[in-house]
């Protein structure tokens, strides 16, 4: 397995237990929420590291009485002193917090888990690559932000259902977007056409891909027969975020698990025979 | 407090599964020993041979609560013992260590082995396992309860718990076994056996959402089941308890060493809060301090 830079530049460690933040700003990008909230007491998160957020109030009495356990999100920048959160509702858990207004309470544990390595800058360099899929762009946004603050270029394509969906490209830099139905962007299709063709025009790069797993499936065959090294932020139901619950497990090539939540969320895509379907 | 003979700071310990202080201890850094949350720290099962656990998904949240089937992955016995044990024995307190076997020979030979080793200050028994030998699960049945924990009882000098499951017709009559057998302590609840229908109906036929078919429910769902087997149990026996079961603030643990317990376990509050141990212990201090101090009348067993 190759080794994807070492776990203390990949991993900030959290503060032990959970905080209360409060909700300084709440804006819609399309089908999208960007939640914005100080953290004072929290240390400077790695890109590809993520928190465990719950409403501090009403957190439970949604669909089927739920939510009850709090739910993971990669950070999707830090400006200002501010985590940035980008969110869908998509359940019981993401509902809440997508109603969540400036001045609400939110609690966070975080920065968690193992975030994105640099690209190995032993000649010939390899260039980023990014690839992100609907809600899955947000890990790849602070990664942005901080390869162009390295002097990196990071160019970043980004794949989408539709317009709506679509206008979450807005959070990086000159992206070039597909959408499935063809409503916006620069490709009618999927995003991986444009990653294939891509590599296919010059394969010296490390890919950074997060997205749906399909698509993650698709990004770590297609880096596989090109030889392209590729960093996975995978997602998977948690309950805990910090290794205790076991639950965000993800089989592994040489048999086994690993938990996503200490062991990831970015995986090298060698890791993995496959990005499992859920 | 004392609890079987060990020095305890407060009642306040983890149930076992539900705390993994080496991964916490990553994610956490050093802060985890210098504030680490419970009194003692009891380890997830050991089992004899290594094992992967269950197929994903693992998980299904519920009312108040979630199911879990993750299936006691664990490095083995020989991988606990070389690998987790020289890290746990760096934890601030005490360390109880959980082991499960599938025959009494197995358990056996898991106890005499934790016996072995002095950074390990006791020992609890998961009797939540069907005996493949006999095809009865062992927790659920008083005899077969009572016959292990009498065979293994004097391969250790260290205390011995024993974690009742609340998934049996009688629980205080398997307390009352397990007492008889030599038990320093039970502990209760373990999850109550739960199921989880795949979220997309009409597969036919229909599915289960976990990878493992059924699962174990955890959580406030559970508080009030915890409560009523607890008391009944104390009715039953003398040894002490530790209590458990959707223990989110510390009135839970309150009512929970009202009903008998002399130790409350934390377990799912701690994934929603990896510090909830803390939190529930000086809750139950600032209620103790008000309303007369509860460690001292059941301190001292």
């Amino acid at each position: 397995m190759r080794a994807i830079g070492a776990a203390s530049e990949r991993r900030t460690p959290a503060p032990l237990g959970r905080r209360r933040l409060r909700v300084a700003e709440r804006h819609e990008l399309g089908a999208y929420v960007v939640l914005a909230a100080p953290d004072p007491d929290g240390p400077a998160p790695r890109p590809g590291q993520f928190y465990m957020l719950a409403a501090a109030e009403r957190w439970g009495g949604g669909a089927d009485e739920r939510p009850f356990l709090p739910r993971a999100f990669s950070v999707l920048r830090v400006a200002d002193g501010r985590l940035h959160f980008m969110l869908e509702d998509v359940g019981p858990g993401t509902a809440r917090l997508c109603e969540l207004g400036a001045g609400d309470g939110l609690w966070v544990t975080g920065p968690l888990g193992l975030g994105f390595g640099a690209p190995d800058a032993r000649p010939p360099a390899r260039r980023a690559l990014l690839c992100g899929g609907g809600v899955g762009t947000a890990p790849l946004a602070i990664w942005q932000d901080e390869l162009l603050a390295r002097g990196l270029a990071a160019p970043a394509l980004l794949g989408f259902r539709d317009a709506a969906h679509a206008e979450g490209a807005a959070l990086l830099a000159n992206p070039r977007v597909a959408t499935d139905d063809g409503s916006a962007g620069d490709h009618h299709g999927l995003v991986t056409d444009l990653l294939a063709a891509e590599l296919d025009d010059d394969p010296h790069a490390t890919v950074y891909a997060c997205g749906p797993p399909p698509m993650l499936e698709a990004v770590r065959a297609l880096c596989a027969a090109r030889d392209v090294p590729a960093q996975l932020a995978l997602e998977a139901g948690m309950a805990c975020g910090f290794g205790a619950c076991f639950g965000c497990v993800v089989p592994t090539r040489d048999g086994g698990y690993v938990r996503l939540c200490v062991d990831g969320p970015v995986l090298d895509a060698g890791l993995l025979a496959e990005v499992p379907a859920h | 407090m004392t609890f079987c003979g060990l020095d305890l700071a407060h009642p306040i310990v983890n149930g076992s599964g539900t705390y993994d202080a080496i991964a916490a201890r990553r994610a956490f850094g050093d802060a985890l020993l210098a504030h680490f949350p419970f009194s003692a720290f009891v380890s997830k099962t050991i089992t004899l041979q290594p094992r992967d656990g269950n197929p994903p998904p693992r998980l299904f949240e519920t009312p108040a609560g979630m199911i879990n089937s993750i299936g006691l992955p664990n490095k083995g016995l020989d991988g606990y013992l070389a690998h987790d044990l020289p890290e746990l024995a760096r934890l601030p307190v005490p360390l109880i260590t959980n082991v499960m076997g599938a025959t009494a020979d197995d358990i056996a030979a898991l106890v005499e082995a934790v016996d072995a080793r002095p950074e390990i200050d006791a020992v609890e028994l998961n009797v939540s396992c069907p005996n493949v030998k006999t095809g009865l699960d062992i927790g659920a049945d008083p005899v077969e309860l009572g016959s292990v924990v009498a065979r293994v009882r004097p391969l250790t000098v260290k205390p011995l718990i024993v974690k009742l499951t609340p998934n049996a017709s009688d629980v205080p009559a398997a307390a009352q076994a397990a007492e008889a057998a030599g038990a320093d302590a039970v502990s209760l609840i373990n999850t109550l056996r739960a199921y989880a229908p795949h979220p997309r109906p009409g597969a036919h036929p229909p599915r289960p959402w976990l990878g493992g078919g059924t699962g174990g429910l955890s959580g406030p769902a559970i508080r009030a089941v915890a409560l009523a087997q607890v008391r009944a149990v104390a009715r039953r026996v003398a040894i002490p308890i530790v209590g458990m079961g959707g223990v989110q603030t510390g009135r839970h643990a309150a009512q929970l060493l009202d009903a008998g317990a002399t130790l409350v376990a934390v377990g799912t509050e701690s994934f929603r809060d990896p510090a909830a141990g803390t939190r529930i212990q000086h809750e139950l201090h600032d209620l103790f301090a008000k309303s007369g101090d509860i460690v001292n009348r059941r301190g001292d067993v």
